[in-house]
């Protein structure tokens, strides 16, 4: 489980989370909406304890995770799995490479047979072919990154996923890409996932709960349906602003799910 | 009024100052610790820095040894400018090889490569930071200290040292055939004049500059383009002040180095 405990982080003058309160259930996925800029990534980033909170808690698997010691906090992120906003795969690295990075068994790191074999099953995860191992970052499109962004990312057979903007600058027919890969995984590898975006469709589609980050605060926290019916004048904002929306209400009884 | 309002400033300046410095001293602090812990990890630095070595190394040979053969050249030509008709011409043996092993060698390989691998190693490392795969490889549960930053500081203390020995003997070496073309000295008078001025500790004082310089020439930039931030302006930041700052810091090891050292071996 996931749980944020009052947390509050703010940047020089800039107050980021106000006393945050957020939980993530064991298998469950949730989706953080919010407008660009709210501070979504910064609260993804205290999950993983790669930035601290000035106060409250953030309890991960029942760990505190700010004041894990150094080696203690490296086994714990070693069963979470971060997707980068904008893949940060390692340019000196090809395709390979990276993804037997995120293999954080040692033992099968070094394992050069098992490596090759979980760098394969990761692609096909991922709908890539094998051909693009020895590629490098830079040769690779926009949706690819994002890709391997996610195959690096379950190389370990992670817990925990965390998904900071995985649709965030592609294309409606990729960002659907990345969503179905989304919704796949969930179902194949049955981890707790945390998806951070501002896209409001392809948070309706992947998530079991949503919550909206607006003002430094969770604003609204539900099912798709009830975030759906949600008078709260800030969510319906938010949610309109997506034209996409529309074609959800238009739908009406048929659910949330497009 | 003033006056009161420009003290307020001053000592906000200072405040602000002492704070900043305090901050980096401990960072850095922190920074050297953790690449000491970062040792046991061998496993992952040692072919990182078998490459990071060969990429260093191999890629700065050709611009230090020209730069040593000017040097020698250089310091041969002058040494005949101002000495001919008045010292004894083996005296320009001695005047080369100890200007490029005591001075020149370390001094101006250590300028170089602040500029060829300090550059390099703050720039990579920024890069790396504000595209966040140094946060990716933390996410990770790995340690940036073992597979970035020390691989890179060790390929340095190999590389830097080494560097600066084969600059002292390409120097050294330019220098003679200058010497013996330009001041017409013989084989025989320029090596008794090398001998006769020549001390082991000499060696052994250049080995200590390189390798003082080769730490100021990797950790200094290691640690600014690890905390490199603000994007591609940050990272051009970063490598400035990595360059400037490993370039200062080997000028003032090189004077405080002669003070310890020279200075009681009189």
């Amino acid at each position: 489980m996931i749980e944020l405990r009052g947390v509050s982080k703010r940047f020089v003058d800039n107050i980021v989370l106000d006393r945050v309160d957020f939980t993530v259930q064991d298998g469950e996925t949730m989706a953080l909406l919010g407008p660009s800029g709210v501070g979504k990534s910064v609260l993804l980033k205290h999950v993983i304890g790669l930035i601290k909170p000035d106060a409250g808690e953030v309890i991960v698997d029942g760990h505190n995770v700010a004041k894990l010691p150094r080696h203690e906090l490296a086994a714990l992120r070693s069963t979470i799995g971060y997707v980068f906003q904008n893949g940060a795969l390692f340019d000196s690295m090809d395709v390979g490479d990276n993804i037997r990075l995120g293999i954080t068994n040692e033992e099968q790191y070094h394992d050069d047979d098992y490596c090759a074999a979980r760098v394969k099953e990761c692609l096909r995860l991922v709908n890539l072919s094998p051909d693009v191992m020895p590629k490098f970052p830079a040769e690779l499109s926009g949706g690819m990154r994002k890709r391997v962004g996610i195959a690096r990312a379950i190389a370990g057979q992670p817990k925990y996923l965390l998904y900071d903007e995985p649709t965030s600058g592609l294309d409606p027919v990729n960002a659907d890409v990345i969503d179905s890969l989304i919704e796949r995984l969930q179902q194949e590898l049955g981890v707790t996932s945390v998806e951070v975006t501002h896209d409001v469709r392809g948070a309706f589609r992947v998530a079991d709960r949503i919550a909206l980050l607006w003002q430094a605060k969770i604003r609204a926290v539900g099912t798709p349906e009830e975030i759906l019916a949600s008078k709260d004048p800030a969510v319906q904002q938010f949610l309109e602003r997506d034209l996409e929306m529309a074609v959800i209400q238009a739908e009406g009884n048929d659910g949330p799910r497009v | 009024m003033r006056a009161f309002t420009a003290a307020l400033d001053l000592r906000r300046y200072v405040g602000r100052w002492s704070l900043r410095s305090a901050s980096h001293a401990g960072r850095f602090f922190f920074m050297l610790l953790d690449l000491v812990r970062g040792i046991l990890e061998w496993r992952v630095w040692l072919p990182r820095t078998l490459d990071q070595t060969i990429a260093v190394g191999y890629g700065s040979l050709f611009i230090v040894l020209l730069v040593a053969g000017f040097a020698g050249a250089v310091t041969s030509l002058q040494a005949g400018y101002q000495f001919t008709g008045q010292l004894p011409l083996y005296v320009a043996g001695g005047i080369i090889s100890e200007s490029m092993i005591l001075e020149l060698g370390p001094v101006l390989t250590g300028l170089i490569l602040a500029g060829r691998i300090g550059a390099r190693y703050a720039a990579e490392l920024g890069s790396m930071r504000v595209t966040e795969q140094i946060d990716a490889l933390e996410s990770l549960g790995r340690s940036p200290y073992s597979h970035l930053l020390l691989p890179r500081c060790l390929a340095g203390l190999i590389v830097i040292p080494t560097l600066v020995m084969l600059a002292n003997a390409t120097g050294f070496l330019v220098g003679w055939v200058a010497a013996k073309n330009s001041l017409g000295i013989t084989n025989a008078d320029f090596i008794y004049g090398a001998r006769y001025f020549f001390r082991s500790f000499d060696l052994w004082y250049s080995a200590i500059k390189a390798f003082c310089f080769a730490a100021a020439v990797t950790v200094l930039p290691c640690y600014i383009g690890y905390n490199t931030q603000q994007g591609a302006e940050g990272v051009g930041r970063a490598t400035t002040q990595a360059v400037v700052a490993a370039s200062v810091t080997i000028l003032m090891l090189d004077m405080l180095l002669a003070q310890l050292l020279l200075a009681p071996a009189k």
